[in-house]
């Protein structure tokens, strides 16, 4: 992988960044320093960040092809919903909100640890063509249960998704998926994609590294489906349809497939791009997939493909510095 | 000696194909053992069954006197059994490193909840599998080139990456499929040369695919020769070059074949 | 039993509109071992096509016919031509994300153009006879008469055109086929061209029976049609027309016995359940991958 620069910069600089990040969030949310709107954007923007970032571990690092993140998100956005409303209702939204929202990882997660056991036989299209029946019987299934609203929706979830809680969550996921893909599970998930026959001849269990990536990409699938339940407050089956996983699939191929500054960027264009197109209404459909045929024609692998930004590589993985004797 | 490796009455069908035939060899620790036979003679299957990439139709494989039958090839890989490929398999857009780490990643030992929270123990493990691979890339010539992309490197130097990621798995039994494809003679001489090297430096056992005929003999210490699936000839290479079979089905048409 | 028979008419009477939208899909996966997710959109869009034709001018039925699957068969090569075309080469996910990607863009134009569902004017003034309690229309009949009709010819057109013979070769072995005079890129365009405008015909064949269309059609109906060639194994012809009719008497039962809401769990279900025990459908075979 090539990289911006040879080297990482100073160790405190990074931790200095994001601590000062977080105060501002804080800031901003007591006092009321931005209106709602930018408040809104700021969140979606951080749930896109967790969407692309964890979509992009099986369809980027892995090469794998799911259509089915619309569906984790729906599983995490219902479950937290039936968490902060019906079950912990009582509870207080400081420790209730985050165990709803683990909650909501860890059903997507499990379903996802299923879906990967389908995938240690079939790959590409076919792998592809599960993904969708997933997507398909997620959405249809909520459909027929009345306990969460069927096919009406959800209603009534508090507004508990704050800037600072997305950008804790944000933060979170992007650490967790950046030491993931640098250790010896990343790796298998990577020698996967490149080659599934000698990852194995070379003694990687390709197996767990499918059901790594699987689970760690659905349960933060699930985790963004919470944050987004609590920050719409109004959910319904119809939502996390083939064109919410769209839209996460041009996050991830505008970004960059397996880069984590990649999925930074591409949700980040996305989200700013989303906003701007809304007025055109429907037809924002027609120019978001328009763009992302043309990335596969002039750019199959996106602005970062593959590349990385050194901030978010681990110090050991860059050479040594030649010592001078 | 107990030998390593045990084939015995190995069978694989494609269909109607019978790719390999009532296969039987075994492999003496210490050894290199040759395979040979004209093309299309089943030799690469012959490995592919070893290895676990295909379950053969009949027989079994042994490896230190345990069955390998329904192992996966990743197990099998890590109880010692390493391998190149016939037309070189290297994880090309992954840096040359990257490449050697992932096959020495077998021997690391942690979780995956404690990578993801960059415990100690993980972090150690993953400082050492680092220093451990440049190592060893450096013993291969490649300590240059450990930050580069594998599929940028020159063909020479992919065929000794992928012996050198062979090797990080540490494996007791190398298999080696025609390592000298696609090299001239003074290049093959030198890697009789490194054959050697490797297999007095690692004590490794070795079971090796070659079309060059002088390299098998020189370098082998037993051959098995195979033809349409079967074995026609076993022994050393002075009793193999002797034996009229083979003579008839490999040697024959035209001396020195290849 | 009058019960039963009507349903097994009516089960009949999707199969065939299903049967053929999925040889669609099953050609192009045959011969370019590519999913085409646009298909179920490039039906839907021949259903506006019709509505369109008929808004302009009354044409009978078989002018429409014609006429409407010329025009999605040009349709389908457009979309070939300028998507698919230049990533034959690429990685496969390349091609399926562009699939999907032209599926949406068809149907959220479509959309954009028409947020609301059309009424369809009446093409053909049905005959409906009474067979002891069973209900057959003659509109009925001529879905079935012409879906299977037109099966029947492509049938013969594969197996025993010269054209047909390439396109199988093509499927066999994309490289040398070309070293034997046989224009690929042409076979492939009308491998799109055949397969749009049975998708075509089809859209013709559901806006006659079911005379209310939208842009939504192509997810509803066609996606269901993919989940036929699925079933009966992508990539056999024989396979697709199968798996349509098994889906459309499945689809069929599954709505006398549960409330309809339930339509798209048991398709969904179905085709997840075939996938994993039968992974290459019913009469699809897998591909082998030498080491
Ligand atoms: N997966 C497979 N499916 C069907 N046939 C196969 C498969 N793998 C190998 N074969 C066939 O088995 C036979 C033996 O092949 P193999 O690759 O083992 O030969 P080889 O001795 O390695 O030859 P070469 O010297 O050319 O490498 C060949 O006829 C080959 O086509
Ligand atoms: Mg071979």
């Amino acid at each position: 992988m090539t990289r911006w620069f040879r080297q990482p910069p100073p160790r405190g600089v990074l931790l200095t960044l994001l601590a000062a990040g977080l105060a501002a969030c804080f800031v901003i949310e007591q006092f009321g320093l931005v209106d709602d709107y930018v408040r809104f954007v700021l969140i979606t923007l951080g749930i896109n960040i967790i969407l692309c970032v964890s979509l992009n571990l099986v369809n980027g690092w892995m090469g794998e092809f799911s259509v089915g993140h619309a569906g984790f998100m729906a599983l995490g956005a219902y479950l937290s919903a039936c968490v902060s409303v019906k079950w912990l209702a009582w509870g207080d939204p400081l420790w209730m909100f985050p165990l709803a929202v683990i909650g909501g990882g860890l059903l997507a997660g499990a379903v996802g640890f299923l879906l990967g056991l389908l995938s240690f036989k079939t790959r590409g299209d076919y792998l592809a063509i599960i993904t969708l029946a997933f997507l398909m019987i997620v959405k249809s299934g909520l459909e027929n249960i009345p306990y969460v609203g069927g096919a009406r929706g959800f209603l009534g979830i508090g507004n508990q998704t704050t800037l600072l809680s997305t950008a804790i969550w944000t933060v979170l996921t992007l650490w967790a998926i950046r030491n993931l893909v640098y250790s010896r599970f990343g790796r298998g998930i990577v020698a996967v994609r490149e080659d599934e026959i000698a990852a194995n001849a070379m003694g990687v269990d390709t197996r767990k590294a499918k059901l790594a990536a699987f689970v760690v990409s659905s349960f933060f699938g699930g985790v963004a489906g919470a944050l987004f339940a609590h920050q719409l407050q109004f959910i319904n089956p119809s939502v996390f349809d083939l064109v919410k996983s769209t839209e996460i699939l041009v996050m991830v191929y505008l970004g960059g497939v397996g880069s984590l500054a990649g999925s930074i960027l591409g949700a980040t264009a996305f989200t700013f791009l989303s906003q701007a197109l809304q007025p055109l209404g429907t037809w924002r459909m027609v120019i978001l997939p328009l763009l992302l045929v043309l990335l596969m024609i002039f750019r199959p692998r996106g602005i970062m493909g593959m590349r990385e930004f050194s901030w978010f590589v681990p110090r050991r993985e860059f050479p040594a510095k030649e010592e001078k004797k | 000696m107990k030998p390593l490796l045990e084939v015995r009455d190995v069978t694989m069908r494609f269909g109607g194909l019978l790719a390999v035939s009532d296969l039987s060899f075994e492999v003496t620790p210490g050894h290199a053992h040759g395979i040979i036979g004209p093309n299309g003679a089943g030799k690469t299957t012959a490995f592919n069954i070893i290895t676990g990439i295909y379950a053969p139709t009949a027989g079994d494989v042994l490896f230190r006197g345990e069955s390998l039958a329904g192992q996966r090839p990743s197990n099998i890989a890590r109880r010692g059994i390493a391998r190149t490929f016939q037309n070189i398999r290297l994880f090309r857009d992954l840096t040359v490193l990257d490449n050697v780490r992932i096959a020495s990643d077998a021997h690391a030992r942690y979780a995956l909840p404690g990578a993801m929270v960059q415990l100690p123990a993980a972090r150690r493990a993953e400082q050492e599998t680092i220093t451990r691979c440049l190592d060893l890339l450096e013993k291969f010539g490649l300590g240059d080139a450990a930050y580069e992309r594998a599929g940028d490197l020159s063909y020479g130097s992919q065929r000794r990456l992928e012996i050198a990621r062979a090797m990080a798995l540490q494996p007791a039994l190398l298999l080696l499929d025609e390592p000298a494809a696609g090299m001239n003679s003074a290049e093959t001489l030198k890697l009789v040369e490194f054959l050697g090297w490797l297999r007095d430096h690692f004590s490794v056992t070795m079971l090796l695919i070659e079309h060059h005929m002088q390299l098998v003999m020189t370098f082998c210490d037993r051959i098995t020769v195979l033809d349409f699936g079967k074995t026609i000839a076993e022994g050393t290479a002075a009793e193999v070059r002797s034996n009229p079979k083979v003579i008839e089905a490999y040697l024959g048409p035209e001396d020195g074949h290849e | 039993m009058d019960y039963f028979a009507q349903q097994a008419i009516n089960a009949i009477q999707l199969g065939s509109i299903y049967a053929l939208i999925a040889l669609g899909y099953s050609m192009v996966y045959g011969v370019l071992v590519m999913i085409n997710f646009a298909h179920g959109d490039v039906f839907m869009v021949s259903s506006f096509f019709c509505f369109l034709l008929l808004l302009l001018l009354p044409v009978p039925f078989v002018a429409a016919l014609i006429i409407v699957m010329l025009a999605t068969a040009v349709l389908g090569v457009a979309l070939e031509r300028l998507a698919y075309r230049p990533l034959r080469n690429a990685p496969r996910v390349s091609a399926i994300i562009t699939a999907l990607g032209c599926g949406l863009i068809i149907q959220n134009t479509t959309l954009s153009l028409s947020p609301y569902s059309q009424r369809m004017p009446e093409l053909f003034v049905p005959v409906t006879w009474n067979f002891g309690g069973v209900t057959v229309s003659s509109l009925q009949l001529l879905i079935i008469g012409v879906s299977v009709g037109l099966m029947i010819g492509l049938d013969f057109f594969i197996r025993r055109t010269r054209y047909g013979m390439a396109m199988r070769a093509i499927a066999q072995d994309r490289i040398t086929v070309p070293l034997m005079g046989i224009p690929v890129n042409t076979m492939i365009a009308l491998t799109f061209a055949i397969g749009a405008a049975l998708g075509g015909a089809a859209g013709v064949l559901y806006a006659s029976a079911y005379p209310v269309i939208s842009a939504t059609m192509g997810v509803l109906i066609g996606w269901k049609a993919f989940v036929a060639a699925v079933i009966g194994g992508i990539g056999s012809v024989r396979g697709a027309v199968l798996g349509a009719y098994v889906l459309g008497s499945v689809e069929v039962f599954t709505v006398t016995v549960l409330p309809s809401t339930y339509r798209d769990l048991v398709v969904y279900a179905l085709l997840l359940v075939i996938l994993i025990f039968k992974p290459y459908g019913l009469l699809g075979r897998p591909a082998v991958q030498k080491v």
